[in-house]
């Protein structure tokens, strides 16, 4: 009962913060930052009581949706959903802080978008039937399309329309997926339902299973997303307002990840292990593709936008490397580069509040005037291209160590990315606020109110990179699971999770 | 006749008696709010009649009539649509400056065509409706006569459904000619005894095709559409868009399922392809179009190409989608031409697309249904349209109707695109131009529609299990 009022308390609270939008700005955003932080209240209990760590799921809450088809409502929690969820609260509450300034007009109508797109969000991540998860799913498409299209930069419609079109394509190849799944199972066992661990064990034959793999697949990988399925993503970014693109790179592209965890290896081990090698190539060519990308774009939000490219591909790396160490940094990496990424698109949106460009050419030399702001930008810059201390060097290090067991070569080439990442880093630092100033911006340096933001994200990090041990036992036991059932299927010979002698 | 034939005539009675008396009210004294008051209690009875008999069902007045589920639970919707276009034609018909009060008589006998439609099980009770319904919609699109586009719409309407009432007819004889039955039920009969496929019984099928396929604007016989849309009055359209449509489906889902048409290979093959076409050649032209109303028209077409799917199932289930399909298009439609009308003002439709640019911050209420109703029709969760799409989908792919099923989701992307644009315009920022403040009675529509789009597509359990019970013949 608990999961539905978490969602609950995010839809309620946003008509609340939209109605209460006309009334005054400064209501919706208290009622928001309100709704929120209960959430996050709540979900620090639930890890505090007895509940947590027990058991296949912490949380297991099911009522009848429609069942007549065989639909429940069926949501539960373990340690991987309980970290994301945790997350999207916690860049939920960041968001909102961020829109303070920023977003003047509709603050109503904004506030009840961010809490929907959350909503959706949290409920992808707890749903355990087939049909709620695709329902979930597309609901957090239309409040997300509204945040670009209204409150976006210049070229935002395009942006918006591409947004959407793209991931509806690809989830309703996943719903055709999910039906065809709901249908084959049915037959076989008499038992027609949508739920997810009845569904697990579903014998399907290997050319059919391809094809609902696939199915599943392209929802995921366009999500995530894995070059040659990106296009929409620089767009997207680039035109959302900062909150958006906060969202989208902290909370979006981890759905994906989430469903290959969740669903694609469950459901289909042994159709992924057959699909590994090329799960493996399209994750080290996102490293590279994203990272040269990067490097070269002027328009610093887009440049960012392009690291995320890269740093999902060793997310889809690590999930192809079937074994618990590179599960382990797939995990620390969807939590670092959420806070990492975000971090840096909240201060190319300052940036922007200041001086009105996102132009690299336009800035340099920014560090005398905003000191602070400067130093932020060198932290996680610092981050993004995995210094040593900071979190996403353990899920970096974590994945190549991993892969570096089921494919040496893989590895090699991925590692090149790391050097690419250095390279981009370095350059938002050098021309952003070192370097010869080209205006002479008059600017002020970040308000209290930014910095506490700031000063949060640069603790979660290093906290992160000193102290991964605890995200993951969290996760640990979930994880195991995905990874068990697809070792299950693998040839014994192949044994990649054993430490070698 | 019995006291059981009456009683299960007793909507159909009311409708028709409506009109007359209306007639003798006119003549008596002339007053716009005595006929409006009349007709909206005239259809609230006749609803409420349809609940009186839902007891004596089924029951069959042979060989004309046959009252069971299926055509009550149509008849209830025909009446309830009426009733909601009744109450959105209101401000619009005070717009206009004399003879007011014929508009309800003729969408009386508009209703009445519908319901007979419904209820047919006999070729003669089919075009008896359908022309009753037909020249009844003559009229009403062509009723703000002032306007050019009226008369143009009218007239390509009549030429276009005269000719296409021909084809109907002609096809009607020739399998009466074959099978020497005018009741769906002997028809069939004798189709399972005897030869299936003679040349002269296969063309009269393919004319009743042609007929049928006029009036659900199926492709190739789609073009009147756009322009009746455009032409005819707001509440006009309306009407076509979910009535007149709703009463041609159930009457071919019932003649289609009473002769098997699904297990008919020359059937499968015709239906796919203009299904296949219907909903490819709707949606790609309604990217390209400036008119809200052109853009509905050929949304509907799109969307007659998916109901057309549910024809070749041939199971319980398939129907039942098929139902809750018409139900939740007929709502949604509703909602969508219902902003429109409530919105158009004296001298012109508020049908271009600029004029809506900006409505969300001057009528954030109105365009949320407008928005609310474009999802539902792009089929995107929380609205009924996902959970129609979604049966009918489902219902598809458990009879291995594979190819109909992914060219339906092909669709729903490139549908999503000139859905998208209309919400764009809602909500670009707004231009000085003032939105007509929208009736009370106009918003209690708007709030019901509402209502049923959220309620369906969140608990669509007891529609469900309730249109399931209505899907059989």
């Amino acid at each position: 009962m608990i999961l539905v009022l978490l969602l609950c308390i995010l839809i309620i609270g946003g008509i609340m913060a939209w109605v209460a939008g006309k009334w005054h700005d400064l209501a919706s955003r208290i009622i928001s930052l309100a709704a929120l932080t209960i959430d996050l209240i709540l979900l620090i209990w639930i890890y505090n009581s007895s509940a947590a760590g027990q058991g296949n799921w912490w949380i297991d809450y099911r009522m009848n949706w429609i069942p007549t088809l065989g639909i429940s409502l069926h949501l539960a929690l373990d340690g991987l959903s309980y970290l994301l969820l945790v997350l999207t609260i916690i860049l939920g509450i960041v968001s909102v802080l961020i829109s303070w300034k920023e977003i003047k007009d509709k603050t109503g109508f904004f506030h009840f978008n961010i809490l929907w797109i959350l909503a959706g969000i949290a409920g992808v991540f707890l749903s355990l039937d087939l049909f709620l998860f695709y329902f979930f799913w597309e609901l957090m498409l239309v409040p997300m399309y509204f945040l670009i299209n209204i409150w976006g930069h210049e070229n935002r419609i395009y942006a918006a329309y591409k947004f959407f079109i793209y991931t509806q394509a690809s989830g309703l190849l996943m719903f055709l997926a999910i039906l065809a799944l709901y249908f084959i199972h049915g037959r076989a066992s008499g038992m027609y339902t949508f739920d997810y661990e009845q569904l697990l064990g579903t014998q399907i034959s290997g050319p059919v299973a391809f094809i609902l793999m696939g199915g599943f697949l392209a929802a995921f990988l366009v999500k995530l997303p894995v070059v040659p399925l990106h296009n929409w993503l620089p767009d997207a970014h680039t035109e959302a307002p900062t909150a958006g693109s906060v969202i989208l790179a902290g909370l979006l592209l981890k759905t994906g990840a989430y469903g290959l965890l969740r669903f694609v290896l469950p459901l289909f081990p042994s159709a992924s292990v057959s699909f590994a090698p090329i799960g493996m190539i399209l994750g080290v060519v996102g490293i590279l593709y994203g990272a040269k990308l990067a490097f070269a774009q002027t328009d610093l939000k887009r440049l960012v936008a392009y690291t995320s490219v890269s740093h999902m591909g060793f997310v889809i790396l690590g999930i192809y490397a079937f074994n618990r160490i590179a599960f382990q940094g797939v995990m620390m990496q969807i939590i670092a580069h959420a806070i990492s990424t975000g971090a840096l698109f909240i201060l190319v949106g300052q940036l922007y509040e200041r001086i009105h460009t996102r132009d690299i050419s336009k800035m340099g030399g920014l560090w005398k005037q905003v000191p602070v702001m400067g130093a932020m930008g060198m932290i996680f810059s610092m981050a993004s291209l995995g210094l040593p201390g900071m979190g996403n060097f353990i899920a970096e290090f974590l994945i190549l160590t991993g892969t570096f067991k089921a494919s040496i070569l893989f590895t090699t080439i991925a590692s090149v990315g790391l050097v690419a990442a250095t390279i981009y880093a370095l350059r938002i630092v050098q021309k952003v606020f070192l370097g010869k100033t080209s205006t002479d911006w008059k600017i002020s340096d970040l308000s209290i109110r930014e910095k506490f933001i700031s000063a949060v994200m640069v603790i979660v990090i290093i906290y992160l990179g000193l102290f991964p041990q605890k995200v993951i036992t969290t996760a640990e036991s979930a994880l195991t699971k995905t990874l068990n059932s697809v070792e299950n299927t693998m040839p014994v010979t192949t044994n990649l999770t054993k430490p070698a002698p | 006749m019995t006291r059981e034939d009456f009683l299960c005539l007793t909507p159909l009675m009311i409708i028709a008696a409506a009109p007359v008396v209306m007639m003798l009210i006119i003549a008596v004294r002339r007053n716009y709010r005595i006929i409006y008051g009349f007709s909206l209690f005239a259809f609230i009875v006749a609803f409420l009649s349809v609940f009186y008999i839902s007891g004596s069902v089924p029951h069959s007045i042979s060989p004309v009539f046959i009252f069971d589920g299926f055509s009550l639970l149509f008849s209830g919707m025909i009446i309830l649509a009426s009733l909601l276009v009744t109450v959105l034609s209101h401000r619009y018909l005070l717009y206009q400056e004399s003879e007011r009060e014929e508009y309800f008589i003729v969408l009386f006998t508009a209703t009445l065509g519908s319901m007979i439609l419904a209820a047919a099980s006999n070729f003669v009770t089919l075009f008896l409706g359908l022309e009753t319904l037909s020249i009844s919609l003559y009229i009403l699109v062509a009723y703000r006569r002032s306007r050019g586009d009226a008369i143009e719409a009218a007239v390509k309407y009549l030429v276009l459904a005269s000719v296409s009432s021909a084809f109907l007819l002609f096809g009607m004889g020739l399998i009466y000619l074959n099978t020497g039955a005018l009741e769906f039920s002997r028809v069939a009969a004798v189709l399972k005894s005897s030869e299936y496929s003679t040349p002269l019984l296969l063309t009269g099928f393919s004319m009743m095709v042609v007929g049928i396929g006029f009036k659900l604007a199926l492709v190739p016989f789609h073009m009147w559409t756009p322009d009746v849309y455009e032409g005819a009055p707001v509440p006009v359209t309306t009407f076509i868009a979910t009535v007149s449509k709703g009463a041609v489906m159930a009457v071919l889902l019932r003649f289609f399922y009473a002769i098997s048409g699904f297990s008919n290979h020359n059937f499968i093959l015709l239906i796919t392809v203009v299904a296949v076409l219907t909903m490819f050649i709707g949606n790609i032209l309604a990217i390209r179009q400036q008119n809200v109303k052109r853009i509905l028209a050929y949304s509907s077409i799109a969307n007659m190409g998916y109901l057309v799917v549910a024809l070749l199932m041939g199971t319980k289930e398939g129907i039942a989608a098929a139902l809750f399909y018409i139900v939740s298009y007929m709502i949604t439609t509703l909602a969508a031409f219902g902003v429109i009308a409530l919105l158009s003002g004296k001298d012109n439709d508020a049908d271009r697309l600029q004029d809506y640019k900006g409505l969300f911050w001057k009528r954030p209420w109105v365009a949320a249904v407008f928005t609310l109703s474009l999802l539902s029709l792009a089929g995107i969760p929380i609205t009924t349209g996902f959970m129609a799409k979604f049966y009918l989908v489902f219902a598809g792919i458990n009879t291995g109707l594979w190819l109909l099923v992914i060219s339906l989701i092909v669709n729903s992307v490139i549908g999503l695109y000139y859905y998208l644009r209309i919400i764009t315009t809602l909500f670009s920022p707004a231009n000085d131009v003032a939105f007509p403040k929208v009736s009370f009675a106009g918003s209690l529509v708007l709030w019901l529609v509402t209502i049923g789009i959220l309620w369906l597509g969140v608990n669509p359990e007891g529609a469900i299990h309730f249109i399931s019970g209505f899907a059989g013949f």
